[in-house]
């Protein structure tokens, strides 16, 4: 990655349990933006796309009982929308756990004793 | 037995579910309060959020408006479930990592402005209101129309219950009651779903039924059947459009963006424990929607094809018992124009404005109206809200169907009641007292405030109910236009850009308020009769002018943003917090201290 060691030796607080800043940090931000993005052109191009901008073109194809652009702009965009979410889960989860940012470690219960900033696990 | 027992029986039963919960959890501070104690599971927080978020609106008016009007329906059904997409994918998890109880708190903090925090709470305040006092109305008609009580009535036992279960138990009394409220509204919307898909064309799915053949033998597939009646009556096709695709684009988005933008929506976000939580509740809550959304267009087709079929040419004195029944609420009316004794049902409308009743008869035993005729054929005035309500009673259903519905109705409004008060209660005891004018009140003392104002807020939504102000129809547009306009480009910024400072977050807020506002205002109040296509501001109707606001918020932000000064170092470092899950425990135990 171009500047990791610049930005790991602006890091002063490597002893602190995550550290936001520095460029594993980077990576996964950019890593979760693709994700987001790709899934929003789908969600763009199913809903105001087949939905409503290429509707009529569509409605001169038969899905079942339904014109096509009919179903999407009134049922299959919503399935869509649904199936999209999941999809986006699965990825984020894999994704935090691939850059080791998930919360599993954070299995604690907090109690009156805990302070976050004095927290140094790992 | 008796319709009216069953409802009895069946409003009943729900209303001591409810109370029972409320009792079981109490809530014992303000985290209780604010956010169920931040422990609720993904589960349980996504049918939480189908209830909190599918309102009278959805159960009752969504599918009688769709049947109206065809195609150009699917702006409510994409705009009012793909919001969920832009909350999961942008919204809920980082919200969920910053772990506060509020949007205001999240304006506040990251734009370190309390300028910033008061818009944020004004905008909460106004888009809540105008929202809740559609929902206590809704509880009254549905009382009114199934237990023969005066809508006072109805709406003071509404007050009472979501009163009991609000106060007392914050927004954890309110979350297990959406669970339960969740499950009544989804089985009495599906069960009579079912049973006209049933009968109509023999599929017990309602979502395939509405692509299938009628069960008649005729093998025409039931969405043909209903562009011919339509087509005939001159209503053109059912599955085409009137709307221009323009108007149908931006209205779709600015109901999604204000879906995502939606302040009851979101805190939601806030009860579950992390982050993972958080994304996978919004899939749970599209999911649970989804049931009832995809049902919606079909029954809107059923309701549709049934009502055409019965009375079309029907002889007014051989109507089912329903259209008398809702005859007498008002919310039908026929005039027998050419003096046949039949109804003639044609596109138009068969008079001007809203039946004025005259307290007589006419000759056929129909309720005579004041309102002067127009001149085209149609002699039938039908209110769109009785789609869902007199479908089961349209269909010939059992008895125990229609005490369902009416018990679905009531969860749908008073599930949607709650989550607002609840949003309405934390802004003045959160936002304004605890963080702006009474600063060193206890935890205890702000827990009083939040159940003083929780109260005050259902009084205030109640008489709103009882006297519904004349402009609640018309200010629906503006709940989601200023949603959109106002919170979601500074919310979607604070947290995907480094570079947005209070300057420009302020700057843009106001931009789309101001501009989103005033054109509602314009065509609405000041000169509604310009309110037509041809005046709009490139072809975008009042209730889509939302998209643009937002549009120009992003503007203004950014350039704003760019000639001032960067946001303080640890505002930078709050957001590269947000951005990564690890560590939600952490920042939950941090609003407490």
């Amino acid at each position: 990655m171009v500047g990791f060691e610049r930005v790991v030796a602006k890091n002063i607080n490597l002893d602190k349990m995550i550290n936001p800043h520095n460029s594993k940090a980077k990576v996964y931000w950019k890593k979760n933006i693709r994700i987001v993005l790709s899934l929003l052109a789908v969600w763009f191009f199913v809903s105001f796309g087949m939905g409503i901008l290429f509707v009529d073109d569509l409605d001169n194809f038969r899905f079942f009982g339904f014109k096509l652009g009919f179903w999407m702009a009134q049922q299959g965009s919503i399935f869509c929308f649904v199936i999209l979410i999941f999809i986006y889960v699965y990825r984020m989860n894999k994704l935090d756990h691939q850059y080791d940012m998930d919360e599993d470690q954070d299995n604690f219960v907090p109690d009156d004793n805990y302070h976050p900033d004095k927290e140094s696990q790992e | 037995m008796d319709v009216q027992v069953l409802t009895f029986i069946f409003v009943g039963a729900t209303f001591a579910l409810y109370i029972a919960i409320a009792i079981w959890s109490r809530a014992g501070n303000t985290d209780d309060f604010y956010v169920a104690g931040g422990g609720v599971s993904p589960l349980a927080n996504g049918m939480a959020t189908a209830a909190d978020w599918m309102s009278a609106a959805s159960f009752i008016s969504m599918a009688g408006i769709i049947s109206f009007v065809g195609r150009d329906g699917s702006v409510y059904l994409m705009g009012w479930t793909g919001g969920y997409v832009l909350l999961a994918l942008l919204l809920a998890p980082y919200l969920r990592k910053f772990g506060k109880y509020t949007v205001p708190d999240f304006v506040g903090d990251r734009y370190y402005s309390n300028i910033a925090r008061i818009v944020a709470v004004v905008c909460v305040l106004f888009v809540s209101f105008t929202y809740v006092a559609g929902q206590m109305r809704g509880v009254g008609i549905v009382f009114s129309r199934f237990l023969e009580v005066e809508i006072t009535t109805g709406v003071l036992i509404g007050m009472t219950i979501v009163f009991f279960y609000a106060v007392l138990g914050g927004m954890k009394g309110i979350t297990y009651t959406q669970v339960a409220q969740y499950c009544v509204l989804i089985f009495a919307f599906l069960v009579p779903a079912i049973f006209i898909s049933m009968m109509m064309t023999g599929n017990p799915v309602p979502q395939i039924g509405f692509g299938s053949t009628l069960a008649d033998g005729s093998n025409v597939y039931l969405l043909d059947k209903l562009d011919q009646l339509s087509v005939d009556l001159g209503f053109g096709a059912y599955t085409e459009g009137n709307k221009s695709t323009i108007d149908i684009f931006f209205i779709t988005a600015a109901l999604m963006v204000g879906t995502a933008g939606l302040p009851h929506v979101i805190v939601r976000f806030f009860t579950v424990p992390k982050v993972r939580d958080a994304r996978i509740s919004a899939g749970y809550a599209l999911l649970f929607i989804a049931l009832l959304y995809t049902a919606a267009p079909a029954v809107a087709s059923f309701a549709r094809v049934n009502l055409i079929e019965t009375v079309e040419n029907a002889e007014y004195k051989q109507t089912p018992s329903w259209f008398k029944n809702w005859e007498n609420t008002n919310l039908i009316a026929w005039v027998d124009k050419n003096q046949d004794g039949k109804i003639q049902y044609f596109a138009g409308k068969a008079f001007s404005g809203k039946p004025k009743f005259l307290g007589m008869r006419g000759s056929e035993g129909e309720r005579k109206v004041e309102n002067t005729p127009t001149d085209n054929s149609n002699e039938l005035y039908i209110d769109r809200d009785i789609m869902v309500l007199a479908n089961p009673e349209i269909a010939g259903l059992p008895n125990w169907v229609i005490a369902l519905v009416a018990a679905g109705g009531l969860a749908a409004a008073l599930s949607t009641a709650a989550g607002l008060l609840l949003v309405i209660s934390t802004s003045v005891s959160h936002d304004l007292l605890k963080k702006i004018f009474l600063k060193d009140i206890t935890d205890r003392q702000e827990l009083f405030f939040a159940r003083v104002s929780a109260a005050l807020a259902i009084v205030i939504a109640g008489y709103f109910g009882i006297y519904p102000p004349g402009f609640v129809a018309q200010v629906v547009a503006f709940a989601f236009g200023l949603a959109a306009a106002s919170f979601f480009p500074i919310i979607v910024m604070g947290i995907f850009s480094k570079r947005m400072n209070k300057e420009g977050a302020i700057s843009g807020m106001i931009t789309g308020l101001f501009f989103t506002a005033s054109y509602i205002i314009y065509f609405k109040f000041i000169n509604p009769s310009a309110n037509s296509a041809e005046n709009w501001w490139l072809g975008i109707s009042p209730e889509g002018i939302g998209t643009l606001g937002m549009l120009f918020n992003f503007i203004v932000s950014n350039l704003v943003s760019r000639i001032t000064a960067p946001p303080p170092k640890e505002i930078q470092e709050l957001v590269d917090e947000i951005r990564i899950p690890r560590g939600a425990g952490a920042s939950y135990h941090h609003i407490k201290s």
